[in-house]
C-alpha cells in the first residue's frame, strides 16, 4: 500500500487557474460515486464544518443540475451549478459560489478503484481567471487554523509547483 | 494584496525565474553571478529578476549589477499559507466524507468488508 494519499495533497498550476486536489479513501470508486450523487449523503459532508447545508434542486444526472445553501448563525451561502456528465467513474459539473455570481468553475471529479476497497478521488476545478482561483484559494483565509509555516516549508511548496507546472507542460 | 498571488504564480511559470528563485535560497546574489551558469545575457537575466521584483518574490537596494539581488521569502509564506488553509478545508471535507462512506459499508457491504474491530457504543 505504498503511493496513497491518506491525506488532501494539493496542486496550484501557475500556468492555467486550475486547482487540483488529490485524495485516498476506504471506499470503492462505486461509493464514492453514491457519496457523490445521493443528495441525503451529499448534504451529509459537503460542509463546511459547523454549518448545516440543504439541497434545494439536486437532479445528479447528465444534464441535471444543483443548488444547495450552508447556512450558520443566520448567514447563508448558496452554491448551484450543472452537472455536464454524470458516468459512474467521473463527475464533471460546473460550481458558482452564489457571492460572486458572474463566476463560474469547471470541476471534474475522477473515483478510480485502488484495490482492496479502496479508492481515490482526483478533483480538478478550472476557473475562469487567476483571479477567481486565488480568491478561492484565500476564502481559506476566514477559516481553518492559523499556523506558522516555517520559510523552508514554505519552499519547499514552492518546488511543488514547479513539478506541478512541468508536469502540465509535458 | 489582492493580485500577488497571480503575479507569483506568473512569475514562477517560467523555468529560468524557478532557476534563479532556487538559487537564491542559498543566499544573496548579484546579476552577474546569477547570469554565469546560463548561456543567455545580463540583459536576460534582469529581465526575468525585474518579473520576479514585480512580483515582490525579490527586491534589490539598486538596478546595479553589483546590488546583491534578495529573495522575500514571505511571499512564499503568504502563497503557502493560502494554499495550505485550501488543502485544509479539502481535507476537512473528506473527512466528513470519510465518516459517510464507513457507514455506508456498513449498510451496504455487509461481507465484503472486515468486521469492525470496536463494537458500537
Amino acid at each position: 500500500m505504498n503511493n496513497t494519499m491518506t491525506t488532501a495533497t494539493i496542486e496550484v498550476d501557475p500556468t492555467v487557474p486550475i486547482i487540483r486536489v488529490t485524495r485516498d479513501f476506504v471506499a470503492t470508486a462505486a461509493q464514492l460515486f453514491r457519496a457523490h450523487t445521493d443528495p441525503e449523503l451529499f448534504a451529509r459532508w459537503v460542509g463546511p464544518d459547523g454549518m448545516m447545508t440543504t439541497l434545494d434542486r439536486w437532479d445528479a444526472s447528465t444534464g441535471g443540475s444543483w443548488r444547495y445553501v450552508a447556512a450558520r448563525d443566520g448567514m447563508e451561502f448558496g452554491f448551484h451549478g450543472c452537472f455536464h456528465e454524470v458516468l459512474p467513474d467521473r463527475i464533471v459539473q460546473t460550481f458558482t459560489w452564489e457571492g460572486d455570481p458572474d463566476g463560474v468553475a469547471l470541476e471534474t471529479l475522477i473515483f478510480e478503484d485502488l484495490g482492496d476497497g479502496r479508492g481515490r478521488m482526483r478533483s480538478q476545478s478550472l476557473c475562469d481567471s487567476f483571479e477567481g482561483r486565488d480568491a478561492w484559494l484565500r476564502s481559506g483565509m476566514e477559516v481553518g487554523v492559523d499556523q506558522g509555516y516555517a520559510k523552508l516549508d514554505a519552499l519547499l511548496a514552492a518546488g511543488e509547483i514547479v513539478e506541478s507546472a512541468e508536469g502540465a507542460e509535458a | 494584496m489582492s493580485d500577488s498571488l497571480s503575479q507569483v504564480f506568473a512569475a514562477m511559470a517560467d523555468p529560468t525565474r524557478r532557476d534563479l528563485v532556487a538559487r537564491l535560497t542559498d543566499g544573496d546574489a548579484t546579476v552577474g553571478q546569477l547570469a554565469a551558469p546560463y548561456r543567455v545575457s545580463v540583459q536576460a537575466i534582469s529581465k526575468h529578476l525585474k518579473v520576479l521584483e514585480q512580483a515582490g518574490l525579490v527586491s534589490r537596494c539598486a538596478e546595479g549589477h553589483r546590488s546583491p539581488v534578495h529573495l522575500e521569502a514571505e511571499v512564499f509564506d503568504l502563497m503557502t499559507k493560502w494554499i495550505e488553509r485550501y488543502r485544509q478545508r479539502a481535507e476537512a471535507r473528506y473527512r466528513r466524507l470519510d465518516a459517510v462512506l464507513a457507514e455506508m459499508d456498513d449498510d451496504e457491504e455487509a461481507g465484503h468488508r472486515p468486521t469492525r474491530e470496536e463494537e458500537t457504543a
